[in-house]
């Protein structure tokens, strides 16, 4: 038993430490601005934008081959963010965008397929087979994956509703 | 010295690991899509399996069995195999980032390769030495490899070929490995 517990754990640690170790003299100098961009993107890997995962984005994005708007789940916020990071403009009148969104389940169409929680990136959307699907708005990024998938239409995006947990004050306006 | 040659060419014919064990099939049907990444993919299981297969019957023979660990087997073997595949991992980012690249998510999943821990598990079985171990671990990776080129080489005439709308895909990819494996029965004839 105690010889069993010694010896995993000195296994354990040792290949850790050689790990830590490779890791230090193996390291890549990524791009820094690439990662910069990674950590702004939603990075729930959606694909909408059709690069493999929110760092390919990132990294078409800083390379110049991708236009800042090509995240449709940050929408304008992500888009405005990005080009004042880049110092681009861009032009935002081809985002339909008004405000965050998320995935709404409507009780009364949901059949209970599971098509939808089996497509969401971040496991957002909670329910069994046969059971009223719902979305966790915590977890949601409104990424819409989830809309086209469901067959009764009972998935819509809509803007995120203010309960009592979530209201902010208004930002004040600048006089 | 005949003896090691035998092995070698037993286990990476006669007893192919992937069309007559059916061990790590995965990587097999998803990376064999050109062979250039096969060939890569290929070279990262040979290290992966050939350094698992060697780090393993050390840590079976010198700290299991005299403690007398055995049922903590596979437990040992699964942990050496991850820290193996990540180091592999790291290695071909630095050295080489366009195959990291085409590799992409076959990589870390290496660690899931059952033909890997399958090795590992049958040198235990069968007693080998540890230069036995390492010829056995590198005779399979070899045969992989073999498999895994014969086969990206066939996928890539199958892409240009007509195959009916029924059979386009995956069906036809298994259909051609089956006769892979049918003429791989044919090094059962060896006799080594």
């Amino acid at each position: 038993m105690i010889a069993a517990i010694l010896s995993l754990t000195l296994l354990g640690a040792a290949l850790g430490i050689i790990l830590g170790v490779a890791n230090k003299f193996l390291a890549v100098e990524g791009n820094p601005l690439v990662d910069e961009l990674t950590a702004m993107m939603p990075g729930s890997n959606c694909g909408q934008c059709g690069f493999p995962g929110c760092s390919g984005a990132a990294a078409a994005i800083a390379d110049g081959s991708a236009a800042p708007t090509c995240c449709p789940p940050g929408g304008k916020a992500l888009a405005t963010a990005i080009a004042a990071k880049l110092g681009l403009t861009v032009d935002l009148s081809g985002m339909s965008d008004d405000g965050p969104k998320i995935a709404v389940v409507s009780e009364e169409l949901c059949i209970g397929c599971c098509r939808c929680s089996k497509v969401c990136p971040t496991d957002a959307i909670l329910g069994a087979a046969k059971q009223i699907h719902n979305v966790f708005r915590e977890a949601c990024t409104g990424c819409s994956s989830c809309i086209e998938k469901c067959p009764t239409e009972a998935l819509a995006m809509k803007p995120v509703p203010v309960t009592l947990q979530h209201w902010v004050m208004p930002k004040p306006v600048a006089a | 010295m005949s003896e090691f040659l035998l092995l070698l060419l037993s286990t990476a014919l006669v007893n192919n690991v992937v069309l007559i064990k059916f061990l790590g099939l995965c990587p097999v049907m998803g990376v064999s899509k050109s062979v250039d990444s096969a060939f890569g993919m290929g070279l990262a299981t040979t290290f992966v399996i050939t350094l698992a297969a060697g780090a393993s019957w050390m840590l079976d023979n010198w700290m299991l069995q005299p403690l007398g660990l055995g049922y903590l087997r596979i437990l040992t073997f699964i942990l050496v195999i991850a820290a193996v595949v990540q180091f592999t991992e790291m290695f071909i980012k630095k050295a080489s980032p366009g195959l990291y690249q085409s590799l992409g998510i076959y990589l870390p999943l290496i660690t899931t390769n059952c033909a890997v821990l399958g090795v590992a598990l049958l040198n235990v079985e069968q007693k080998f030495s540890l230069f036995k171990s390492l010829l056995y671990g590198f005779g399979s990776a070899l045969g992989f490899t073999i498999v895994l080129l014969i086969f990206a080489g066939l996928r890539e005439r199958i892409a240009l070929a007509r195959v009916p709308g029924a059979f386009a895909g995956s069906p036809i990819a298994f259909v051609t490995i089956s006769l892979l494996a049918l003429a791989f029965m044919g090094f059962s004839g060896l006799n080594v």
